[in-house]
Order: C-alpha cells, then structure tokens, then sequence
C-alpha cells in the first residue's frame, strides 16, 4: 500500500487518476453515444496537445506543424479503411470497380503502388507512428544539428504544414483531394459505426491516451526530463556539460509526432473520414492552443485544454457561428497575455494555496478543539484524543495531495 | 510555335512571376523590418495587407458613388490611406499588445495569430465574406505591346514601379534617416541604444507600425493583380516568412533576392504543371534549402 503511495507520489499520478476516472467512468455514465463519440473525437486532438506539452513546454520549442502528423497518421489508417471499404462488389457501377472512389472520379484505372501496402493491417499499423516519426526525424535533425530553435523551427513546420495541404488537395487522385476519404465503414469486417464499436474505439482511445501521459510523464521525471528543461532555460550550459542537445530535442519532437500519428489514426477510425482541413495551418495552431489554455507544462492540464476549448468550439460554432473567431482570439491573447501557464497554473496559483490555507486553519481548529478536550477530559484520556487529531486532520491532508498534483 | 512566340511566352511569364514578386517583396519588406530587426513574429501581417487592399476597395466605392469625376486619381490618395491605416493598426497594437511580449517571441506569435483572427472575423462581419476587388482607374487597365504578341498589362508595371518606390524608401530611410539610425543602433545593442539617449521603447513602435504600414501598401498592390476576401491575407502569411527567412532575416537586400527567386521559380514551374504542384515544389526547395542553409542566403556577418 506504501509501496503504492509512493508510486503515485513520485510520478504525481494522482492527476491521472483523477482524469482516468473522469474519462472512464464519469462521461460515459453521463453522457449519450453521440457526445460521447465527440469527446473521443475531441481526445484524438488531446494526443497532440500532450505531444506539445513535451517538445514546447519542456522543449521549449514550439512547433506549428503538429497537424501534419495528426494528418499522416489519420491518413495512414483512412487508406487502410477505405481500401477496405471499396471492394469490388460495393464498387462494381465505378469504370474500375475495386479502387477508392474518387480514384475512379479521377480516371484511375489502377491502384497506384504507394496505396499496395495499406491493404494490410500490420503494415498500417505499422506506418500510423513510423511515418510521423521518420519525417519528424528529418526534419529536427536537420533543424537541430544546426542549432536552429525557436522562431525559426515554428516557421519551418508551418510551411511543411502548408506544403502537406497544397500536396494533399492538389493530387486529388491520390489523396481525395479537399474532400479528404470519407465513408470509412469497417475495419477487418468490423463496423466501426454501430454504437458497441463506438464504446469500445472510446475505450481504446482513452487507454492509450492515458498510457502516453504516463509515458510523458515517466520521460518528465528521468533524466531526460530535467534534461530537456535545463536545455530550455540555459542551453548553452547544458552543451558546455557534454550533452548532446539536438539528439534530446530530436527524440522528443519524433516522440510527439509518433504520439499525433496514434491521435489522427484513432480519429480516422472514430469519425469515419479524414480530410486535409485536419492537416494545414489553422489547425496546428489550433492544437497549439489546447496546449496553451490546459498549461502548457501539464500533460493532464493539455486534456483538459483540449476537451474545454473543442466543447466550446462545437457550442458556439452550433450557436452562435460569428462569435467564435473572436472568443478564439481572445483565448490566444488572454493565454498569452495574463495566463501564461494556463488552466494548470491557476489551479497551482489559486486553488492549491487556497486549499492549503484552508487545510492549515482546519488543522489549527482541530488541535484547539483536541486541546480543549484534552483540558475538559480527565487526565487519562488527554493521551487518546492527542493521538486522534492527528489523524483526524491527516484525511484532508491527503486528499489536498491528490487535488493539488492535478495541475 | 516558333522561337520567338516561344521567347514571348518566356517573357509574359516572367512578368507575371514579377507581379507576384512585387506583392512577396513587399510583405517580405515589412516582415523583414518587423522580424529582422525587432525579433518580432508578427502573424496578423497579412491581415494589415487586407486592410490595405480594403481600404483601396472602399476608396474605389466611395468615388464612384459621390466624386465619380475624380475616378482616376483616386487610386495614389488611397494608396497613401492604405499605408495610414495599416499605420495606425500597427501603433495600436504595438501599444496594446507586442510591447509587453518582447521577452517572449513563441508567444507573440500566438497572440498576434489570435489578432490575426479577430481581424479576419471583423472583415467577414463588417465588409462582407465575399470577395471584392475595387474599380481600378482606366489607366491601370489594359496592356502595353511593344510587339505584336507580347503583351505586358499595365497594372503589373504600376505594382512593379510602386514597389521600386517602395523599397528604395525603406532601405533610404534605413540607412540615412534619424529612424534608421535609431533602429540600427537599438538592433546591434539595446541597452547602450538606450544609455545613449535613444528612447527605445518609441523606436520599436515606430517600427513595427512602420513594418504594418508597408503591408498596407502590399495590399494595394495586390487589388490590382486579384481580388479580396478575409482570408486573403492568411495566404500569404507562410509564404512571406519564407521569403523574409530564406533572404536572410537581418538583410534587406536579401528579402529583396528571395522574393525574386521564390517568385520567378514558382511562375515559371506553374507554366510547365498545375499551380498547386508549383507552389509545392517552390516550398519544399525553399524548405529543404532552409534545412541545409538556416542562416538564410544572406546572413550577418556580424555575431551577436
């Protein structure tokens, strides 16, 4: 039980925890199959917004083409799904029955050689993280073994962001062009729209959504981890003491990308279509703002970025469509602006102090009242009553703890 | 098809990359000024060329409607209103905002980014989601044909002559001016700019008004060669961060080199394939380049 405690206090899973009930248990007990089934949409974003919670936050290198890694995973996957859904009975009134849709808008007459592999599932599965992450790879190594950072790396990753969309809505043919694949229907002869495999896509979604926090936070609490902060605040002392800076930052750029190559394949599979408006520059550095409203050094606090700004995003943009884009640029100002480490340090600054005052006046009160008992009762049982306020006030205590590591 | 419809073809391809150049060059000049000189990244650049551009478009309406026999001088006063505006945007926002985020240059970009939304939205709410392009005076219509079968329009040699203009002015005003000279010194050593006198804190908002201000301009010129929609701002935005950044960001004339090429390269690949596979190859050279050279072609010689 100790043992266990001390677990939970050195990788500060009590968060987690807390995030694990609320997605496992609370939501889906409250919630109807279709909200539910946006919450996992939404989650699928939250994959990236923990991935920038690593490479900006502890990094401290911003990256504005997260998308481009949600797109290729989510298009690793489409590709596989839609492959299986236009097999040639279905698609038997197309001039080639057998091939994607909009291959045959497009006067293909053949599968083209890049799409032969997505016919097997390992290979997809396979090529969801091991794209992201190779292109990632090129990318910051280049950028990196030259010490390039900062500014410089946003841009760079904005334009791989924009040359992916041109590319995408370009080669129509190939890719579905703006329209992106649609109707993904089943996967090995699955469905994947009825309701019991909507319930267990969320659940698949949320184990590994939870299991990448907890590999977040076990790189955070290493070595690595300090590392990749001390290299954040003062990297040229960091080089002077014999590390490789550009390799830490490297790996832990490939290690989001692979993180948002899982987040778009599950989207694809959740949402049943994959579109370039997935993969540009508006929405990286949409998912850029989840990061930053949830805290941007907290992993947990990124979920919850996430989860708040799209149930906004899908209120106001029902409701009251003009109001959106103001609210949302004022989200990007207000963060940058007055809160800087967002929803997590107000928690840290406001709610944490709060409790903890609190927590210390209804120790103070407690020991009054136990010295009063003390004074009151006869002399034998001063002892007993002095032994219980202790523990008496330790139950709050602990549960300060749990509270308190949430952010 | 002989050589020299061949060489005509060649030519009045070549002038439309120049249109382009001049509208690349010209939201290159402001962001080089802006990001170059100050550090600063400033993501609602393309919102203040749309600005620009509306105000042209409203100059336009507005003549028309009450002052139809002024019709053709309207287009310079506008210009030169297009600059104030975009002016002034820059000052307010400087003011309001980028003053108390120069520490942090990640986040400018963010909050200038959420500008660059409200601005959009505002366009949509204000002036109306469609595109629009403005009257354009007789004498910037039409084409000039020095030879039968070569045609090179008129408004391409109008936005070409406004950039010359333009960028002569700016790298003048750099190297002569009191502004210059304040700039310069505040570039190369903030804290001894500041202990000689110079107010720094009045040069950077001067700048980065005067950077706002030029996108003004570039929107100008841009209504001449295509029309206007909120987002048409937003288009440009990677694509003259590309040019400021490839160019070198501390160098003027490298600004000036890169948009040239990013222009010509991309022009003359869209007559040998579809427009959006010419501007992907453009990108990904410059991308790849930028990956091999991140100093830029012109770098500073100068460490800091």
């Amino acid at each position: 039980m100790t043992a266990l405690r001390d677990l939970i206090k050195r990788y500060q899973l009590a968060s987690v925890l807390v995030l694990t009930l609320l997605l496992a248990v609370v939501l889906p007990l409250t919630l109807d199959i279709f909200r539910l089934n946006l919450v996992g949409k939404y989650l699928t974003y939250a994959f990236v917004a923990v991935g920038l919670v690593m490479v900006w936050g502890y990094g401290g290198v911003l990256s504005l083409g997260q998308g481009v890694f949600f797109g290729l995973g989510g298009y690793a996957m489409a590709m596989f799904l839609k492959l299986e859904a236009s097999d040639p009975i279905t698609t038997k009134i197309q001039s080639t029955p057998g091939i994607p849709d909009f291959m045959d808008w497009n006067q293909l007459t053949a599968l083209p050689l890049f799409w032969e592999p997505f016919k097997s599932l390992p290979f997809t599965l396979i090529a969801v993280i091991a794209v992201p992450t190779l292109l990632a790879w090129i990318i910051s190594y280049a950028m990196f073994k030259r010490r390039v950072g900062g500014v410089y790396f946003a841009i760079i990753t904005q334009a791989v962001a924009l040359i992916l969309t041109v590319l995408i809505i370009g080669q129509q043919g190939y890719t579905g062009g703006v329209n992106g694949m649609t109707d993904l229907k089943t996967m090995l002869g699955w469905d994947t729209r009825t309701n019991g495999a909507k319930y267990i896509l969320y659940y698949v979604c949320v184990a590994l959504l939870i299991g990448s926090i907890l590999l977040c936070r076990w790189i955070q609490t290493g070595k690595a981890g300090t590392l990749l902060l001390a290299m954040r605040d003062k990297e040229d002392r960091v080089r002077f003491s014999g590390y490789d800076v550009a390799n830490f930052r490297v790996f832990t750029f490939c290690l989001t990308a692979a993180l948002s190559g899982i987040g778009g394949a599950l989207f694809s599979l959740q949402v049943g279509f994959m579109s370039p408006s997935f993969v540009g520059i508006v929405p990286s550095i949409e998912m850029v703002i989840f990061a930053a409203v949830g805290g941007r050094m907290s992993l947990v606090g990124a979920v919850y970025g996430t989860l708040l700004v799209n149930a906004g995003k899908t209120f106001f943009s029902e409701s009251f469509p003009d109001l959106w884009l103001f609210l949302m640029a004022a989200l990007f100002i207000g963060v940058t602006m007055a809160f800087p480490m967002g929803l997590a340090g107000l928690w840290q600054d406001h709610v944490v102090p709060w409790w903890a005052k609190r927590r210390s006046e209804m120790r103070k009160d407690k020991a009054a009242a136990a010295r009063r008992a003390a004074e009151d009762d006869a002399s034998g049982a001063a002892p007993e009553a002095a032994a219980k306020a202790p523990r008496a006030a330790g139950t709050p205590e602990r549960l300060g703890d749990v509270a308190g590591q949430r952010a | 098809m002989n050589f020299s419809d061949l060489l005509n073809i060649g030519l009045m391809q070549g002038f439309a990359g120049l249109s382009l150049f001049a509208v690349l060059l010209l939201m290159g000049l402001g962001l080089a000024i802006i990001f170059g000189q100050m550090g600063v990244i400033n993501m609602a650049h393309g919102e203040f060329m749309a600005i620009g551009a509306y105000t042209i478009y409203l100059g336009s309406q507005l003549t028309e409607q009450y002052a139809p026999s002024l019709m053709p001088v309207y287009f310079p006063l506008a210009v030169i209103l297009a600059f104030c505006f975009a002016f002034a945007g820059g000052w307010l926002i400087e003011w309001s905002l980028i003053r108390h985020l120069y520490k942090r240059p990640l986040d400018t970009l963010l909050a200038t980014w959420g500008i660059s939304l409200a601005m959009q939205q505002c366009f949509r709410t204000f002036i109306g989601p469609k595109e629009v392009s403005p009257t354009l005076p007789d004498w910037l219509l039409g084409s000039w044909a020095p030879v039968s079968g070569l045609d090179i329009p008129r408004n391409g040699m109008f936005v070409l002559a406004l950039t010359a203009v333009v960028t002569c002015g700016v790298l003048l005003a750099l190297s002569k001016s009191r502004w210059g000279l304040r700039v310069r010194a505040t570039v190369s050593n903030r804290v001894m700019a500041n202990a000689t006198g110079i107010d720094t804190r009045k040069t950077d908002r001067l700048t980065f008004a005067i950077g706002c201000g030029i996108a003004g301009v570039a929107g100008a010129a841009f209504t001449t060669i295509g029309s206007t929609g909120p987002t048409s701002g937003q288009l440009y935005i990677v694509d003259s961060f590309l040019v400021v950044t490839f160019g070198g960001a501390a160098s003027l004339l490298g600004t000036v080199v890169s948009a040239f090429g990013i222009a010509q390269t991309q022009s003359l690949a869209e007559f040998f394939m579809p427009g959006s596979m010419a501007k992907m190859l453009t990108l990904t050279l410059i991308v790849v380049i930028l990956m091999m050279r991140p100093q830029g072609l012109f770098a500073s010689k100068v460490r800091r």
